[in-house]
């Protein structure tokens, strides 16, 4: 079976093994700090930078408030256009779907443009678990898939990955699959995605299905669009007989002119580029070019769970460009893959709770990832308030729906605002700890969750006398 | 209830503190390309210019009399290449190698082993850099602009739009377009630019009046 | 009226140098400074962690402390910026709609210590004397909640004697965070160890920010690996004069106005 995210550890627990791997932490800062500085640049080319994003902000939330509408529409138009609409509420009933229409095809072996929400769903385990092999065929998701990983990236899946890893993966599983990687294949980035474009080739040109997620989804018209680097979604979109593409309802954009917004915003913020090599957009089937059989399957999966929360249904803006995860100080640290979820960084903290709930340890300790700092805010294309929604996720951890909570946390923090609310009694408190501080030694590890602190830093000096006291004693400083 | 009503229903449960009325949209961001003045069309020619090359596509401007000897050398290297219907003969005329016609359809194999494809485009976006083909005359189906390596695209400078905004509006939505802004590439290997992974890894465009 | 110290809780109980600082300075200025004793904590940590409910009690508790002062001042730009980003949603959270109507009220009237000098005071050169080599971190809550922008450069640059050096990757978070150094040691450590590497990369003697709660993280790790560089809230650079002289400690900058 293909591995899945299923147990994962809780983040702090994921992130002690992360934080300790030299390795991963290399790849993923060379990664991210590149794809920054790159998109930094670009964005710096467009004066009404700004501008985008409230745009892109606000058709999102235009979509969200009347995305009922908005898929009726689409539904109306794929089907028009000589495509089948499907619906599925969850992600059995997508993977069910699939399954289906693969089946009726009568293939085994079907290929795949890089999908986040197909890994979300789990789709290539239960199209194996039904016989079907379903190839990867982006570089990277190939890299994850050959190497029997997991992603650790929205947009770039084996950023954790460097390249004498990659070539050892691609010399000892490409021949399991297919065609052989070549017996002097060295570890130089060109003849890696030279490997690549022959062992994928082959799959290309025989694969009579191929299965897609799609960025954009325009109501008015019900044109999907895929943006791509490689030309393997081309590929997929083009060659096959079949097309199967399994879209998140969140994906809708309300208008064709619409798209020049996102359009602009995706490449500069995901790769640093001003648009990707490919983008390719398409309207149901079409006559004499593509496939002849086109699926849409919407699926839902936990995003009207999200849609639902005030607070966090921005984050179903998301246009899945990474760069909150390339600019967070918390991933750079610690790779994707400790988020327990194809969706890692910043988006991940805040998009897995809303969609499961916040009702195991796991998915409880995402809101948690984050030191707040913010960095997120400013680069996310759609204006998503990470830091609003991480807060309001904690809240309902702390004192609202979540199943999981933190009882021990809340005693002591109640404890202590039970005092600082009482003047008289914060007093009191102050004087003690001065007293108390002089008898701790500096380089003392403390006990229980507080050796965290401790682990790495000392601890600050106890000065002997508050400020407080210092007021009181020489009367606001003028004694 | 089928789960096109459950979904519906969900969604319709998850907005019910939204207002109903559509909220008017900010529009203020540019419609041009930020470096160019609105009407300066040689402007726009020389930023397109200028992107493909970054690319790594090879630019040429080329006078209408000379497309046949620009093709032909385009196609140098090349020994067969595509002609999509409704490409002018004559733009091949200079050229000897072998020219594969898409009709009947060429196999997915046929254009594997085919160099090149010749094709027209819809429309370019100067600021990205971009070719848009929609199927259309002399452009034909998108498997052959993707299988052989080599990807001629003549381009007529009327057809250059400053921006994406001012593109987009003049093209056909029903038809399936490939947006191509530079030869295929990946950067899925520590972050370092590979061109050429499965589509054309080589682009040269012709620019004629 | 005399404009009130939020001193906060931290910088109260582990900092009392950083209000003493403050109120050196504001007097200096010409300000006449209160300390309302009844004060305590903002919630900042409370509510950072989820806890809202819990802090609306200290909020209604701020707004009894300050409600009559027409200025608040704060050395701290997380607890200084809580007010505004934080009451409103904690008294929600607690149902209370005469808390809602009060945290509204004062929030405009509470001020980031470093924004209260350039902005309501319109001061840069402070008249202060600091003739050492000193670096800058700007905490997360002073660049993007707060955005105080270049206010605290053109405030640091204006001193005297001063050789001030700028931090490299100085917009990246030092990894405090609140709870979440605790509840993330290990990411938190590492974020913090490149912080560290950096001001030491200055050969700053000092380094300044505007939150002593991210100051007492790096310079914990400073300690900790046995480095001697000096964390400074602003404001004891800004109060120090030329009559001080140099700190005793801390080795003396002999260009410094030079640079």
């Amino acid at each position: 079976m293909s591995k899945t995210f299923m147990g994962w550890p809780t983040f702090p627990k994921a992130a002690e093994t992360a934080t300790a791997d030299e390795q991963l932490r290399a790849n993923v800062r060379r990664a991210t700090h590149t794809i920054r500085t790159k998109r930094a640049a670009l964005v710096e080319e467009r004066p009404d930078w700004q501008d985008l994003r409230d745009t892109a902000a606000a058709l999102k939330d235009d979509v969200l408030a009347h995305l009922d509408t908005y898929l009726e529409q689409i539904e109306e138009k794929v089907t028009a256009a000589g495509g089948t609409v499907h619906w599925a509420a969850d992600a059995d009933e997508a993977n069910r779907i699939v399954t289906g229409l693969v089946r009726d095809t009568g293939e085994s072996e079907i290929v795949k443009v890089k999908s986040m929400l197909t890994e979300e769903i789990g789709l290539d385990g239960a199209l194996e678990a039904a016989g079907i092999s379903a190839r990867e065929t982006d570089l990277a998701a190939t890299i994850v898939q050959l190497g029997d990983d997991l992603p650790s990236h929205v947009v770039v899946p084996a950023l954790h990955r460097n390249r004498s890893e990659i070539r050892d993966i691609f010399a000892r599983e490409m021949g399991k699959h297919g065609r052989p990687a070549p017996e002097d294949l060295t570890d130089e980035p060109e003849e890696l995605a030279e490997a690549a474009r022959l062992h994928m080739r082959e799959k290309f040109l025989k694969a009579k299905v191929a299965v897609s997620g799609a960025n954009f989804m325009v109501a008015e018209t019900g044109t999907l669009c895929i943006v791509e680097s490689e030309g393997n979604g081309r590929m997929c979109l083009t060659l096959a007989d079949t097309l199967i593409s399994v879209v998140g309802i969140e994906k809708t954009v309300p208008t064709w002119q619409d798209l020049e917004v996102y359009l602009q915003l995706l490449a500069r913020s995901a790769t640093g580029e001003r648009m990707a090599p490919y983008t390719s957009t398409w309207t149901g089937v079409t006559d004499g070019d593509g496939p002849r059989a086109f699926h849409l399957v919407l699926v839902d999966n936990g995003r009207t769970r999200a849609l639902a929360d005030p607070v966090g249904r921005q984050a179903l803006r998301c246009i899945r460009c990474g760069a909150c995860m390339n600019i967070c100080p918390v991933y750079e640290r610690t790779g994707g893959q400790t988020y327990g979820s194809v969706y890692p960084g910043p988006i991940g903290a805040i998009l897995n709770p809303l969609l499961k709930g916040a009702d195991d340890p796991q998915t409880a300790s995402l809101p948690y990832a984050s030191s707040l700092c913010g960095a997120c805010n400013e680069v996310c294309p759609v204006k998503i308030r990470f830091t609003d929604v991480l807060l309001k996720l904690r809240h309902d951890v702390a004192e609202g729906d979540a199943k999981v909570k933190h009882r021990a946390e809340k005693v002591a923090l109640k404890a202590v605002e039970g005092v600082m609310d009482r003047g008289p009694l914060w007093n009191a408190a102050v004087k003690a700890a001065g007293t108390a501080g002089r008898l701790l030694p500096k380089d003392m590890n403390l006990p229980g969750p507080l050796h965290g602190w401790t682990d790495s830093r000392a601890l600050p000096d106890i000065p002997k006398e508050s400020f407080r006291s210092w007021w009181k004693r020489t009367e606001g400083g003028t004694k | 209830m089928s789960s096109r009503e459950t979904v519906l229903r969900r969604i319709r449960q998850a907005t019910a503190d939204l207002p109903r009325d559509p909220t008017p949209t900010p529009r203020s961001y540019l419609r041009h390309a930020p470096t160019v003045a609105p009407g300066d069309q040689d402007g726009v020619l020389a930023l397109l210019i200028e992107r493909l090359t970054e690319y790594g596509a090879e630019v040429r401007r080329v006078a209408d009399a000379d497309l046949s000897v620009a093709v032909a050398h385009a196609l140098a290297a090349a020994r067969s290449a595509v002609a999509p219907a409704g490409l002018p003969d004559a733009w091949l005329a200079q050229w000897y190698g072998l020219v594969r016609r898409d009709a009947p359809p060429l196999t997915p194999a046929e254009l594997d082993a085919t160099d090149a494809v010749v094709t027209t485009c819809a429309a370019a976006i100067a600021e990205s850099g971009t070719l848009v083909l929609d199927g259309g005359p002399g452009q034909g189906r998108r498997a052959p602009t993707l299988l052989p390596d080599l990807h001629v695209c003549v381009v007529r400078e009327s057809q250059v739009h400053s921006a994406m905004p001012e593109a987009i509006g003049r093209l056909d939505a029903s038809r399936p377009l490939t947006w191509i802004s530079g030869p295929s590439a990946t950067a899925d290997i520590e972050m370092i630019r590979v061109q050429g992974v499965h589509g054309p890894r080589r682009l040269t465009v012709l620019l004629v009046p | 009226m005399p404009t009130a110290l939020f001193v906060t809780c931290l910088n109260d109980t582990l900092y009392p140098g950083t209000g003493q600082a403050a109120v050196t300075l504001l007097r200096r200025l010409g300000v006449a400074v209160d300390f309302p004793q009844q004060q305590s904590c903002c919630g900042q940590m409370h509510y950072n962690t989820g806890y809202r409910k819990e802090t609306a009690k200290l909020a209604r508790h701020f707004v009894e402390v300050f409600g009559e002062y027409d200025e608040i001042v704060v050395p701290s730009a997380s607890c200084g910026g809580l007010p505004s980003e934080a009451y409103e949603s904690a008294a929600e959270a607690a149902g209370d709609a005469g808390l809602l109507r009060d945290v509204r009220e004062i929030a405009p009237r509470v001020h980031e210590l470093t924004q209260y000098l350039t902005d309501t005071l319109g001061v840069e050169d402070v008249g202060a004397h600091f003739p050492h080599r000193v670096t800058y971190h700007p905490t997360c809550h002073s660049l993007r909640a707060r955005g105080l922008g270049d206010r605290p450069y053109r405030l640091l640059r204006a001193v005297g004697g001063i050789d001030f050096v700028e931090l490299p990757a100085q917009e990246e978070c030092c990894g405090f965070g609140g709870t979440f150094s605790v509840k993330n040691g290990a990411v938190s450590g590492a974020m913090n160890g490149d912080k560290a590497r950096h001001v030491l990369e200055t050969g700053a003697h000092v380094l300044a920010a505007v939150d002593n709660s991210c100051l007492m993280n790096i310079g914990g790790r400073l300690t900790k690996d046995g480095h001697a560089v000096r964390t400074m809230h602003l404001v004891e650079i800004l109060a120090r004069t030329e009559a001080d002289g140099p700190l005793a400690d801390v080795p003396v900058a002999r260009n410094g106005a030079l640079r």
